[in-house]
């Protein structure tokens, strides 16, 4: 993985002596909240409604175990023993002292680690695939482009103050793992005749108007890839609606100009810009892909998995994802235990997960954006060993991709802009799924929780969505079906009127349930839906 | 360390030459007049419209109404783009904390509404030692350092 040298670090470490500035010109009263709030936002510095919330990057998902023991170490030295997993690969802390804030950056400046852009109206973190270099179907893998724009888009002069936050997700696989239809720029690295170049999807987003982005160049030679997504961005600063910020995000500019305009515009800058000399020579790609190269996979290993044991076999067959080389699988390491919350981790799991992906996945973990943990390379004879151990930490959750690996946003528990909570309901939907024991006949259902209609908790991608409102001071919380992140991307549409919270519950099981009366050979319950249509639903559901 | 600062005002110039000593036009009122020699682009103005004119123009302000109004970024760079060379002053709510990537985007004179306090402008300008892009000042990006 990616290495720090001397000018990334003193580029971090500058930022925390930044930010130890501003932070004292705030606490010394020389800022106002109205101007501290930009700036504090562009570290990820977030004021919710008990406490700071510090979210840092965690740059494609990508970290090793070195970094892994240091975010353990802030979530007890200056949080509440834990640490929260995002939807766009990072991890955030709720109970930080801004006191306290320089600290916790200098401490992750020191294992090559930062909030740099990780909020404000800025180009944030950039996504990737969680099982780039080790999925058979990627043509290449896609972090070294994702690294190549970290670097571009830090602190970048003109794109700091941008209509609103900016997102970017690279893949480079037919198969979607990072929502990239639905990111402000999602780049897939694609092969033709033999070359690789990039395809560029502009102006897809969720929130309270989702919008999958079209591709507005199918080919972006990567000797050119900084130089086009400049293009993008000047056209989306100069254009982007700065009159209201529900409206400020670029899918709103691709869809009220045109994919057609906003692409011809893009066009004519680029043109404009490949004359100013803005691209990285090759050579700093190539430098950045040797960062990336595959660990020394080991030949011949034993393929077979003893699998005597069932709940040891569930797992395997639950939560480990084929791998390119022989012998080895990648497993998700679940953090949505029935009941819990999802995406939380403690110090202690925190501790666990770097020492196992030391010992049996080359130093390497990975966030997913659905709030679980990879552990990318693992030798298929470690597979035992590796799961014993999470389970004796409660990390063995046999879920991935079920009705119980729930993503959900932090809700009206933790963030204040919430109207509902997420967690409680996500929580009595997993523990209803593992008291009926429906979860295994249901397959893959990926389910979505959103606190309110910013759609944090992906909401509008989900199998099924539920989406938190505020109904004259009472939670209510409508249900959508058929909407999917992935390849095959949908957005899910409103079942009818809302439910109370115990009514939701009820109402996720009685599609559920619509969805294993009707299904037929092999389907999910997305291609049912998409088959069937809402009409059984509904009249499950209101009739 | 700047050139020039007044006394009276809250102008900061990174120009050797006088300052023009009459006021700014609209944007239309320039494209309208001859005899102008400063203009204020406004944030919805397209600051390519200027591009014809630039051999007339000492002075481009780029207002800046509200500091999270990022739009003359773009319209500065544009114009240092097209070989403007005469003074490009930032003005308006023009903060401390954004005064290092304005000068990045080709501004080199800043008129704030509120006075910049000079140490934390020191300050934030020697902040960053490296950059990792090309932009409209003469900084090396690191990439060209790496593969120098």
């Amino acid at each position: 993985m990616y290495k720090y040298d001397s000018y990334d670090q003193q580029m971090v470490d500058a930022r925390v002596e930044e930010f130890r500035d501003q932070a004292r010109r705030r606490l010394e009263g020389k800022l106002t909240e109205d101007q501290f709030k930009p700036l504090r936002l562009m570290n990820g510095l977030y004021l919710q409604l008990h406490a700071y919330m510090l979210r840092v990057a965690i740059p494609y998902g990508t970290l090793d175990s070195r970094q892994m023991h240091a975010l353990a170490d802030i979530a007890d030295k200056y949080d509440r023993g834990y640490g929260h997993f995002t939807t766009r690969q990072n991890i955030q802390y709720n109970w930080i002292k801004l006191e306290d804030a320089a600290d916790i950056l200098a401490d992750l400046a020191k294992v090559e680690m930062h909030a740099i852009q990780t909020s404000g109206n800025c180009i944030r973190n950039i996504s990737s695939d969680h099982f780039a270099g080790a999925a058979a179907d990627e043509v290449v893998d896609p972090r070294p482009y994702a690294e190549l724009l970290r670097q571009w888009s830090s602190f970048h002069p003109e794109f700091s103050y941008l209509p609103r936050k900016f997102k970017i997700a690279v893949i480079a696989s037919d198969t979607d793992r990072a929502a990239m239809r639905l990111h402000d720029i999602g780049i897939q690295i694609v092969e033709r005749d033999g070359e690789l170049g990039a395809a560029f999807y502009v102006g897809g987003g969720m929130g309270r108007t989702p919008m999958i982005a079209p591709c507005i160049n199918p080919f972006v030679p990567l000797d050119q890839l900084v130089t086009y997504a400049e293009a993008c961005l000047r056209v989306y600063n100069r254009h982007g609606r700065r009159d209201n910020k529900y409206k400020a995000r670029i899918k709103i500019l691709v869809h009220e100009m045109g994919a057609e305009e906003y692409t011809r515009q893009v066009e004519a800058e680029f043109a404009h810009l490949l004359e100013q000399g803005v691209e990285p020579p090759f050579a700093e790609l190539e430098r950045i892909r040797t960062y990336f190269e595959d660990p020394l996979f080991e030949a011949d290993l034993p393929d077979d998995i003893d699998r005597s044991d069932p709940d040891f076999a569930l797992w395997v067959d639950r939560n480990t994802v084929a791998h390119k080389a022989d012998g080895y699988v990648s497993a998700v390491i679940s953090l949505k235990p029935v009941g819990g919350i999802p995406g939380d981790a403690t110090a202690e799991q925190m501790h666990l997960m770097a020492d196992l992906a030391r010992d049996y996945s080359f130093d390497e973990l990975r966030v997913m954006h659905t709030q679980n943990i990879v552990l990318p390379h693992v030798r298929k004879a470690d597979l035992h060993a590796l799961w014993s151990a999470l389970d004796d930490a409660g990390l063995g959750s046999p879920n991935l991709d079920t009705v119980e690996d729930i993503i959900a946003c932090p809700g009206l528990d933790y963030c204040s802009l919430a109207n509902a909570r997420s967690i409680p309901v996500a929580q009595q939907i997993s523990e209803r799924f593992a008291a009926n024991g429906k979860t295994e006949a249901l397959g893959q259902l990926k389910l979505k929780i959103s606190g309110c209609i910013n759609a944090c908790g992906h909401h509008h991608a989900g199998h099924i969505g539920i989406l938190g409102v505020d109904k004259k001071g009472v939670e209510n919380y409508q249900l959508l079906l058929g909407g999917s992140e992935a390849e095959d991307v949908s957005l899910a549409k409103i079942t009818g009127p809302g439910f109370d919270e115990a009514g939701i519950v009820d109402a996720v099981e009685t599609a559920a349930d619509v969805y294993l009366r009707e299904r037929q050979d092999g389907e999910r319950f997305l291609d049912t839906y998409r088959r069937i249509g809402m009409t059984p639903f509904k009249e499950a559901l209101y009739g | 360390m700047a050139d020039f600062v007044s006394d009276t005002d809250t102008l900061i110039r990174y120009r050797e030459d006088e300052p023009v000593d009459h006021a700014a036009v609209t944007v239309d009122s320039f494209l309208d007049q001859s005899n102008a020699s400063a203009v204020r682009v406004e944030p919805g103005d397209d600051a390519r419209e200027l591009i014809p004119h630039l051999e007339r123009l000492a002075l481009v302000e780029v207002n800046f109404p509200a500091f999270g109004d990022g739009r003359g970024y773009s319209s500065a760079r544009l114009l240092r783009e097209a070989g403007y060379e005469g003074e490009l002053r930032a003005v308006g709510d023009v903060l401390v904390d954004q005064v290092a990537y304005m000068r990045r985007c080709g501004f080199d004179a800043f008129e704030p509404d509120t006075a910049l306090n000079q140490d934390d402008l020191e300050t934030a300008l020697s902040r960053r030692p490296e950059v990792y892009q090309p932009a409209a000042d003469s900084r090396t990006p690191i990439w060209a350092k790496r593969h120098a």
